[in-house]
């Protein structure tokens, strides 16, 4: 390789890293703008209610379905190993564990950024597209107060829920499997998991990675949707981005929160 | 990009500019709106100057505005009634019975009353316009904005439209400013024409100087001349080197 080759190499590198900086930068700024101006979003707060509508209560079927399967297949294999070491009284406490702390929020935080976070970055993107967006500014209303606001908040408010009722959901395919199908006892299955489930250091830890999912998911399909490309190709790709985007970022502030959360010795 | 681009619309004259795609109209509109600052000169839009214009300013200019969009834009997931209500609603203190009445006679100025319950998936492309223009009138705007009103419409449907864009003008004591490449139909409608090419202001007139036009282009444009100054054929090499045919002689 020569040196022009290198150097046209290390523009490449370089324009593509400014690219990305420049676009965080304009993320980061646009959540800003945001935020600061949800005064419509939580002032006529029926426009955020009818987001959670859209955003929650529609995902609730994929939710419960995948949260009862997912707590199925848990029991079905953690019984499969814990009676290996006589263990399968615990039953409960695994599968409550496994779905508060960490499958409650991570599956529901995938589902959630493909069913309604694909839907908020396409409704946008179409709005946009479709010259919806101007004509509001035309109109002397600020489309990001009236349009994006609300999805934000609707999604930010879902995903918590949805999360909550995803492990509920899980214990109860846990419960059906493991104590009606496998023969475990119930007492031990429900005595076990109220006893090692901590509500601070559990639940409340789940709670706070699923909200931290549901602004990244939020964030990420409403800034697609607002930046897309005003084509039908252009919205197609965002769309496309929104799943990707916020399915690495559950994945990687998994991983970061669980690290802050759950090592060091401190668990309960 | 504008280049000396020097035009005055008189209140309450129904004004087109014209010429074909990418010839600066969009971007002349959109200045219009304030939506872009030129980087040099000025635009004076109802006493205001608009690169001077804050955001909050900017919207309080825009309330005496209305625009009719391309295709209509109007919100999907509203029916026709809650679109035309939008505006309304959006500027808030109104009480719900007055908002209903004023919804209503928009509607009817346009000749939709009765569709009010429908949603915009259920008109049609000229029924969807006139929805669309009762919305821009709904706060009585001083400046009326017309981006391709009659791209698209059946004969129906632009007799329609050019006999409420006229009629609304005159009735509301409005300015409009017509955007369009529909050269023949616009004729009909406006009383004054800026005709634009290259981003420049290249001819001007009555609807009946812009029709005796000698200028090349106009004279091209408004007669639908398949050659002109804007050629048939898009610059391409040599036809038969194209085809390789002088290579197997």
């Amino acid at each position: 390789m020569n040196a022009a080759e290198m150097r046209a190499r290390v523009e490449r590198l370089g324009g593509a890293v400014t690219s990305i900086v420049w676009r965080l930068g304009y993320a980061a700024r646009f959540l800003a703008y945001l935020v600061l101006h949800s005064g419509t979003a939580l002032r006529r707060f029926r426009l955020t209610v009818k987001e959670v509508y859209f955003a929650g209560v529609l995902s609730l079927i994929i939710i419960l379905v995948s949260g009862l399967f997912v707590g199925m297949v848990l029991a079905l294999q953690g019984y499969e190993t814990l009676q290996r070491f006589g263990a399968s009284e615990s039953l409960g406490v695994l599968v409550a564990l496994s779905l508060v702390r960490e499958l409650g929020p991570v599956v529901a935080g995938l589902l959630f950024a493909s069913r309604a976070g694909s839907a908020i970055t396409a409704e946008i993107g179409l709005m946009k597209a479709t010259e919806q967006l101007s004509a509001m500014e035309m109109m002397a209303v600020d489309p990001i107060a009236r349009v994006v606001a609300p999805r934000f908040w609707g999604g930010f408010i879902s995903m918590p829920l949805l999360a909550a009722l995803f492990s509920a959901m899980g214990i109860f395919g846990g419960y059906l499997v493991g104590v009606q199908l496998i023969g475990v006892d119930a007492g031990a299955f429900w005595s076990q998991m109220q006893a090692a489930v901590d509500l601070r250091h559990d639940i409340l830890n789940g709670v706070i990675k699923s909200v931290a999912f549901g602004a990244a998911v939020t964030w990420i399909a409403v800034f697609e949707g607002y930046d897309a490309v005003p084509t039908a190709e252009g919205v197609s790709r965002a769309t496309t981005r929104t799943v990707v985007m916020s399915s690495l970022a559950i994945l990687a502030l998994d991983f970061v929160l669980t690290a802050l959360m759950f090592t060091g010795g401190n668990g309960g | 990009m504008l280049v000396d681009i020097d035009l005055a619309i008189p209140q309450g004259a129904v004004v087109g500019i014209m010429g074909q795609s990418g010839c600066g109209k969009t971007t002349l509109l959109r200045m219009i709106m304030g939506a872009l600052r030129p980087r040099s000169g000025s635009v004076k839009v109802l006493g205001r100057e608009t690169a001077q214009l804050g955001r909050a300013a900017l919207y309080d200019m825009r309330r005496e505005m209305g625009m009719l969009f391309q295709f209509g834009a109007l919100f999907t997931d509203l029916s026709v009634y809650e679109n035309v209500a939008f505006p309304l609603r959006e500027r808030g203190g109104l009480p719900e019975d007055l908002l209903h009445d004023l919804v209503l006679l928009k509607l009817e100025a346009v000749g939709l009353r009765g569709a009010a319950h429908l949603m915009p998936g259920e008109l049609s492309g000229g029924m969807a316009r006139r929805v669309a223009l009762a919305r821009s009138i709904a706060l009585d705007p001083r400046l009326i904005l017309y981006d391709e009103p009659f791209t698209g419409l059946d004969p129906i449907s632009f007799g329609v439209i050019s006999r409420l864009v006229r009629n609304l003008n005159d009735s509301l004591g409005a300015t409009s400013i017509i955007v369009t490449h529909d050269v023949q139909e616009a004729l009909g409608v406006v009383d004054y024409v800026y005709f634009m090419a290259a981003g420049r202001i290249i001819a001007q007139g009555a609807p009946d100087e812009i029709r005796s036009s000698r200028e090349p282009f106009v004279n091209q444009f408004v007669n639908g001349k398949r050659d002109g100054p804007v050629p048939f054929h898009y610059a391409a090499p040599g036809y038969a080197a194209d085809l390789e045919l002088a290579e197997s002689r």
